[in-house]
């Protein structure tokens, strides 16, 4: 069972972002994780090479430079390879760009039986990239699974997040299966797998190796500048005994918000 | 020939969801200064043309591409993002809508590699400067916001639910029927083996148009059932915090923020809720914010439209009771 | 040469402690001091990550891990939770012993198994009327025998009670002072140990303190660690070693109040501002900062002479005494900070005020490390460097 993850690293989702110029301050960011969809998938990813007994997870990951420190994170957690794709044509992708260097990547490394990412990045949280890499890989793909419950007959059966509820899917593999936030709290890495991360093999490619033309992964979706959103307006803090406040409050929603 | 902005509709048993009601308002708004009509392409299996062109001419829609096959019962992503991709390369539109939706978020980025499109993710404004779309979403789970061009037609987008207001009908307008071409449909990869519905009546949570939340102030799931009699007595969604989840109080779908649900909602009512930058971002867009909680320096309260600080346990009781009251009194 | 550069090892390391701490202890500190409750859950989890152990020799199922790592991690545990880290590093305390002095049996017999599984340790050395003067300790010992027969109380023991091993100091006779003493391994099961109640503390809360009661307690003779005699040399290194740890933690206790400080400064508006705004709580600010800068290089150079094995008694027992004196400087200028808040339940900083005074009292008084360093600076051995 050979499972591609397409990883990223994201600021920590507890620390807010600033934003300078018309731009995300990136540069301020301290502290980077995985993206925790991704980090979602990589636990899922593991317990299920652990049930069956066999398996093995590559971790593909677009990134600066310091995104290998994110990557030795996955590997200590388990995963057992990785590749960086690291390029200055690589830094100011879009989804479709971002889609087609993985595709590439992905094809260069040959053997796979699912590709597993999280369902989007928590960072510019558009969600476009797992399904677009299915349709570059020509593969079938199956969005906002919660985890894969079985690998049968050559395909894998998915618990998925559907309108009102759940539903059980079977996709043949090989296929991309996107994830949502699992069951299972992504394991810490151990000490003993921290220590033996450097050990597994990293490799790195850039758009040379994945025989891409940088023109071709030129932006569609230009950003055009960034503020903050809106400061919401003060608001009013009501005062007085629980029962006067929750009757004024009820008042308030119904005349003045017009809400209830 | 670029002269059409694209509502792709969602539509169960043959009603046209809110989203696409949203949808054609902001096609609508931006169409008069593109020039360009407004279609609302309608996917599924036996649809009544006649009725969709009518509800959909009177709220504003010029055309409206029908595609019906037994293919297209329910939503499969290759067959009908096939149907899409033809009509794309056909009519050339300038604007795709999509729901953010379960089904547009998959629908759309399936569609856009089809196209080699550019797609805009969970829109919030649509706008045209100097004849081009310019086009405002929400990113870094709201803490930004992005504006941003897609450089060659079509622009392709999905739209957040409750954003814009649904179109509503006005005069008798029909619009045109168009029937698309749904030969030879690919069959989907994919296939469901079970449903498992979810138990509560509650409305969606990204689609509730009030939304009661709670948060660690609760002290334990036991208490939970306040959230819940107050939610069903607004016909609310329930909503929650990382916290909460991670303490396997609440299940991960009531989830509000960054690793969860990104909401926006008439009225959000955050109670025992601190107001962490993780749950802020997923909920920051809502129309009114209520909040609740026994600490007047909680940062919830700085973005909230009305705060009572006090104790849960005893505001709360109170509020399920005054909410009772109003609609005794309002019957 | 001098480098402040981690490794990409012990920064993934730090970084592990950090999410660990944070998400596994952060959450659950106050209701542990409040409860003052053992926290065996989360001794499982940090178990089972490679967290516990970290200064054994991996061929004993340990981390194989130096001093300065465990700093990075003790500093990370107890910006969470004080009480918590010392019930994780007392294992460190009464391992310590082990690692010197035991032989390559001892350890495979003790050691392996220990690490095997979310145990704890007790190092057992203060008693009631033996703290700082650890020579009149009046624990004893008689061989008979292929054992040995220990006799006594011991006092302020962490983990006292919940320990699979207790590491124990004896002497063969009161009147020999340090000659006569000898370390000893007893294993909980041990007929005749007992434990006195469950200590009721100001801080710490977290973690279990019992007095041990050895009453005709036999070991084996194997059981032995070095010769007769050794016990006072194996005790001295062993606090020698533990003192960077302590250093750590209380730059971690620091740093937790001055981020409490710094965050709450920003939100609390007072005269129509932020109170961050004014000189004042600015100035104590900065004095906190400076505290848990320089506290902290001093902690991570006593740590790597350690690892070096350029041990120096100086330059640690600087390190515990000041990085301490800091950690109860900040915390209770953080309570300061917070007002009449700082002194409520209901915020965080009064416990780390609480927690923060031990520190400066157990493995070695401060007025004791202060002798300690008199006494270098006096005979010429302040051999800092």
């Amino acid at each position: 069972m050979n499972i591609i993850i397409p990883m990223k690293r994201v600021p920590d989702t507890a620390i807010q972002v600033n934003v300078k110029d018309g731009r995300v301050a990136l540069e301020e960011v301290e502290t980077w994780v995985i993206n925790p969809y991704d980090e979602y998938a990589i636990e899922e990813a593991l317990r299920l090479i652990e049930r069956l007994g066999e398996g093995k997870i590559t971790i593909v990951t677009i990134g600066p430079e310091a995104a290998q420190e994110t990557i030795r994170k996955a590997l200590a957690m388990g995963a057992h390879e990785a590749y960086h794709l690291l390029d200055d044509a690589f830094e100011h992708l879009d989804a479709l760009g971002r889609a087609r260097v993985l595709a590439a990547a992905i094809e260069k490394i040959g053997e796979y039986d699912l590709i597993w990412p999280g369902f989007k990045g928590v960072d510019y949280d558009e969600g476009q990239t797992g399904v677009m890499l299915a349709e570059f890989l020509g593969l079938p793909h199956v969005s906002t699974a919660i985890t894969v419950e079985e690998i049968e007959d050559g395909h894998a059966v998915a618990k998925i997040e559907a309108e009102g509820g759940y539903q059980h899917v079977r996709v043949p593999l090989p296929a991309v299966i996107t994830q949502t936030q699992g069951p299972n709290e992504p394991r810490y890495p151990t000490l003993r797998g921290i220590m033996g991360a450097k050990k597994k093999p990293l490799t790195v490619w850039n758009a040379d190796d994945l025989g891409l033309d940088p023109d071709e992964l030129e932006p569609v979706v230009e950003l055009l500048h960034v503020e903050r959103p809106p400061a919401r307006k003060a608001g009013r803090i009501l005062e007085g005994e629980p029962a006067e406040v929750a009757r004024e409050l009820v008042r308030i929603l119904h005349e003045e918000a017009k809400v209830i | 020939m670029a002269d059409l902005a694209l509502v792709v509709a969602e539509q169960q048993d043959g009603k046209l969801k809110k989203i696409t009601y949203e949808m054609l308002t902001a096609a609508r708004q931006v169409a008069d200064e593109l020039d360009t009509e407004v279609g609302v392409i309608v996917l599924g299996d036996g649809l009544d043309a006649d009725a969709l062109a009518a509800d959909l001419g009177a709220r504003g829609a010029d055309v409206v591409f029908v595609g019906d096959d037994p293919a297209l019962g329910s939503y499969a992503a290759e067959a009908y993002s096939t149907v899409i991709q033809r009509l794309v390369e056909d009519e050339e539109p300038t604007l795709v809508l999509f729901g953010m939706t379960p089904m547009g978020r998959d629908l759309a980025p399936c569609v856009a590699a089809k196209v080699n499109g550019g797609l805009a993710s969970d829109i919030t404004g649509l706008r045209v400067e100097d004849g081009e779309l310019v086009i405002t979403r929400p990113i870094f789970s709201g803490q930004a916001i992005a504006t941003v061009r897609v450089k060659r037609p079509p622009v392709l987008a999905t739209v957040r639910p409750n954003t814009w207001s649904a179109a509503q009908p006005a005069g008798d307008d029909e619009a045109d029927v168009e029937t698309l071409d749904v030969d030879d449909l690919p069959e989907n990869a994919v296939h469901v083996l079970s449903v498992e519905a979810k138990e509560s009546e509650r409305p969606e949570l990204t689609e509730a148009s009030i939304i009661v939340a709670g948060g660690r102030g609760l002290q334990g799931p036991e208490n939970f059932h306040l959230i819940e009699e107050l939610a069903d007595l607004l016909g609310a969604a329930v909503g929650t915090t990382r916290a909460v989840v991670d303490a396997g109080w609440r299940p991960y779908e009531e989830q509000v923020g960054q690793t969860g649900k990104t909401v926006s909602p008439q009225l959000y009512i955050a109670i025992g809720i601190s107001g962490a930058i993780q749950h802020v971002s997923g909920m920051r867009t809502s129309r009114y914010i209520v909040a609740i909680n026994k600490d007047p320096e909680a940062p919830i309260f700085k973005i909230a439209d009305y705060g009572i600080v006090g104790d849960l346990f005893k505001v709360v009781p109170e509020l399920i009771q005054a909410v009772k009251e109003y609609k005794a009194a309002n019957q | 040469m001098i480098s402040f550069t981690l490794t990409e090892e012990q920064r993934a390391l730090r970084e592990l402690a950090r999410e660990f701490a944070q998400k596994e202890i952060a959450p659950r500190a106050a209701e542990l001091d409040r409860e003052g409750r053992h926290p065996a859950e989360i001794i499982q989890k940090a178990w089972e990550i490679g967290l516990m152990n970290l200064t054994v020799p991996e061929a004993y199922g340990g981390g194989g891990l130096g001093v300065f790592e465990e700093c990075l991690v003790a500093e990370e545990f107890a910006a969470a939770c004080a009480g918590v880290t010392t019930t994780v590093m007392a294992n460190s305390l009464a391992l310590t012993p082990i690692v010197l002095a035991g032989t390559h049996e001892q350890k495979e017999a003790f050691l392996s198994p220990f690490c095997a599984a979310p145990n704890l340790a007790s190092f057992c050395l203060t008693e009631p009327q033996a703290g700082s003067d650890v020579a009149g300790m009046r624990t004893t010992y008689r061989r008979e025998g292929d054992e040995y027969v220990i006799n006594g109380t011991k006092q302020w023991i962490t983990n006292a009670g919940e320990s699979a091993l207790y590491v124990v100091f004896a002497t063969k006779d009161p009147q020999l002072r340090h000659k006569g003493i000898s370390a000893f391994i007893v294993p909980a099961d041990t007929p005749g140990l007992s434990f006195g109640k469950k200590e009721d503390k100001m801080g710490h809360r977290a973690s279990t303190t019992r007095s041990v009661i050895f009453d005709e307690v036999r070991v084996p003779a194997f059981n032995r660690l070095g010769e007769e005699g050794d016990g006072w040399m194996i005790a001295m290194r062993t606090l020698d070693k533990s003192r960077p740890g302590i250093a750590a933690m209380a730059v971690g206790i620091a740093r937790a109040a001055l981020q409490a400080s710094l965050e709450y400064s920003q939100q609390r508006a007072q005269f129509g501002q932020p109170i961050a705004n004014f000189q004042a709580i600015q100035f104590m600010l900065a004095d906190m900062a400076i505290g848990v800068e320089t506290a902290r290089y001093q902690t991570w150079r006593a740590a790597w002479l350690v690892d070096q094995g350029k041990y120096s008694r100086y330059a640690s027992s600087i390190a515990k005494c000041y990085a301490t004196d800091v950690a109860m400087r900040v915390t209770t200028d953080a309570v300061q900070v917070f007002g009449g808040y700082g002194y409520s339940k209901e915020y965080p900083v009064e416990k780390y005020m609480r927690d923060a005074k031990l520190m400066q009292i157990y493995e070695g008084t401060n007025q004791i490390q202060r002798l300690v360093i008199a006494r270098a600076l006096l005979k010429g051995e302040a051999d800092g460097t």
